[in-house]
């Protein structure tokens, strides 16, 4: 029979604010020892009362708009309640029938130019728990609660995507976008990102869902493609042989690459949800809002298509070109500088610009050479002024220096030489040293012609007009 | 309508309640009558009462975002039954 893969993405967004939810703790704790940037609020200690963070609802609304969610102007906190070493306060506080916001969809493109909308079934706000570390060697299990208390958005796609490729395409696509908003670090191994899947098969053409396993801890986006794979084949195994699938728990092993059965719950989630009694509600005025959302980006997929669009750009170049905000931006200042072929600029900016940011480790934003630059360095290529090696050495020397191209083409005295009479000269100095070669030619050797101009370039460090040799030397040669 | 005894130590092992026959017996009974008093309310018609979150005003206070120092590992650990290594101690779990 064959099969169709159902896949819905459970993803908890650590949101990059500098202190927690509802405490004034540090939020980013990556540096700092265990138990270390805790306070009575979120370590739930009798007779505090939790603040809410307004950056983290300004990030909530920024995300949910890039996400196409609608925004709700008001919002309720509410009390999941459940015990667990790595939550003092016995309940965690989230949002549950009056989330941030409903709705919501992402079209992802796939590589056989398909797109693929993935519906967000649930986005809202609520906080992080600590986090335990099991050591059964050593008989204990030791609890950092720096964690408690940082500001997550939970957000639950539909059983929208259809293959591992496509998961792995909408993680890609979603981390881009946190990051491209500024909401998110989004990195996955640093658990900024964390995503459980769900995955069930049916019959192709059926519209039923059938049993799902969950995965969890999978800490890249290669793993959740990996370990959805191999879920997928061990359903069709099982299904193939007659087999029930029970809605088990599946862990990621990344050591044996492999899914392991978690132990089952004791008793079925029962949360017993309430409204959160310490916080009012969330009320998002239409002029907070749109103050908000007054500097909001257009969005990378949005860009990608008016790069192809506009610009006429290959998918290829634009793909690259958005990958990340500033060197989109970049890009686009680089182009209205220049004003003249687009690719052109793309060519310099994916060839040697993105490789000198590989090396640095910047971003584009933060290189001395400038979009503006970069664009003097393509016109003096263009105008003839120097040649495309000086072109790609004076890349170099402006971000060294933080001089503009100009000035170093004339204090460095790197301008093309183009007068005929001086290369004249060093032709006929090359002719007058080489006899052989002259002679060679003359027999019909005319592959000798790229060594001739290669000497005279030596001979002028470079700054030749290759072109004009060449012409000297065939004159010369006849 | 009465809790089932099953109810209540359902909600008991939710708590994490170690309840006797007595309790459950006596709790049943008063969580029932409270249950009971609840149902009478909801028999109110409230469809043109706007929903109130609380006594203090309608809009949640919200606050900078701006870091402050708290307690410290040493003093959190003044409330640590057993600790290693600057963390809670606590038996393992075995898989
Ligand atoms: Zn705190």
């Amino acid at each position: 029979m064959e099969y169709e893969v159902v896949i819905g993405l459970e993803t908890h967004i650590q949101l990059n604010t500098e202190t927690k939810i509802f405490c004034s703790c540090k939020a980013d704790s990556s540096l700092d020892a265990p138990n270390t940037n805790v306070c009575p609020v979120c370590m739930g200690m009798p007779g505090v009362l939790p603040v809410l963070n307004s950056r983290v609802v300004e990030k909530g609304v920024v995300l949910a708009t890039a996400m196409n969610a609608d925004v709700q102007s008001t919002s309720f906190f509410d009390r999941k309640n459940y015990f667990y070493p790595d939550l003092p306060k016995g309940y965690q506080i989230s949002q549950y029938d009056r989330p941030l916001a409903k709705g919501g969809y992402m079209d992802v493109p796939q590589a056989d130019g398909s797109t693929r909308r993935v519906t967000i079934w649930k986005l809202h706000l609520e906080e992080d728990a600590g986090k335990t570390k099991n050591d059964p060697a050593a008989g204990r299990r030791l609890i950092d609660f720096n964690r408690c208390g940082v500001p997550l958005v939970e957000m639950v796609t539909g059983p929208d995507i259809r293959s591992a490729d496509e998961a792995a395409n909408y993680l890609t696509r979603l981390r881009q976008l946190l990051r491209w908003i500024g909401v998110s670090e989004a990195d996955m191994e640093k658990g900024h990102l964390r995503c459980d899947a769900n995955v069930s098969l049916r019959p192709r053409g059926a519209t039923h869902l059938n049993t799902k396993t969950e995965i969890k801890n999978v800490n890249s986006i290669e793993a959740v493609r990996t370990a959805i794979g191999k879920e997928i084949e061990r359903q069709t195994r099982e299904y193939e042989s007659g087999n029930k699938i029970e809605a088990w728990t599946l862990e990621w092993d990344e050591d044996s690459q492999s899914l392991k059965k978690m132990r089952s719950k004791e008793t079925e989630a029962d949360y017993r949800y309430f409204r959160e009694p310490d916080l009012l509600p969330v009320q998002l005025s239409g002029e907070w809002k749109s103050q908000i959302l007054a500097e909001f980006p257009e969005l990378p997929l949005v860009r990608r298509a008016r790069f192809i669009n506009d610009y006429g750009l290959p998918e290829y170049d634009a793909e690259i070109l958005t990958a990340e905000r500033s060197l989109s931006d970049y890009f686009e200042s680089a182009v209205k500088s220049y004003g003249g072929d687009v690719k052109r600029v793309s060519n310099w900016l994916m060839n040697d610009v993105m490789r000198m940011l590989n090396d640095s480790g910047k971003t584009a934003g933060e290189i001395a050479l400038t979009p503006l630059y970069l664009a003097e360095i393509i016109k003096l290529v263009d105008s003839g002024t120097v040649n495309t090696n000086t072109a790609k050495g004076l890349l170099q020397k402006v971000v060294a220096t933080g001089k503009s191209p100009a000035e170093i083409v004339k204090s460095e005295g790197l301008a093309k030489v183009s007068d005929d009479s001086a290369i004249r000269a060093v032709v006929e100095q090359v002719m007058a040293e080489a006899p052989g070669e002259v002679a060679a030619y003359k027999s019909g050797k005319v592959g000798l012609m790229g060594w001739f101009v290669g000497q005279v370039m030596k001979k002028m460090q470079g700054k030749a007009d290759a072109q004009k040799a060449r012409i000297i030397f065939e004159e010369l040669l006849k | 309508m009465p809790l089932t005894l099953q109810e209540v130590e359902h909600i008991a092992k939710l708590a994490r309640l170690e309840l006797t026959d007595e309790e459950k017996t006596r709790y049943r009974e008063q969580l029932s009558a409270i249950l009971d008093h609840v149902a009478q309310l909801q028999k109110l018609d409230t469809s043109s009462v706007p929903p109130l979150a609380g006594m203090s005003g309608s809009e949640s206070h919200l606050r900078p975002d701006l870091a402050r120092p708290g307690l410290g590992a040493a003093e959190l650990l003044k409330n640590a039954p057993a600790q290693a290594d600057a963390q809670f101690k606590i038996p393992p779990v075995f898989e």
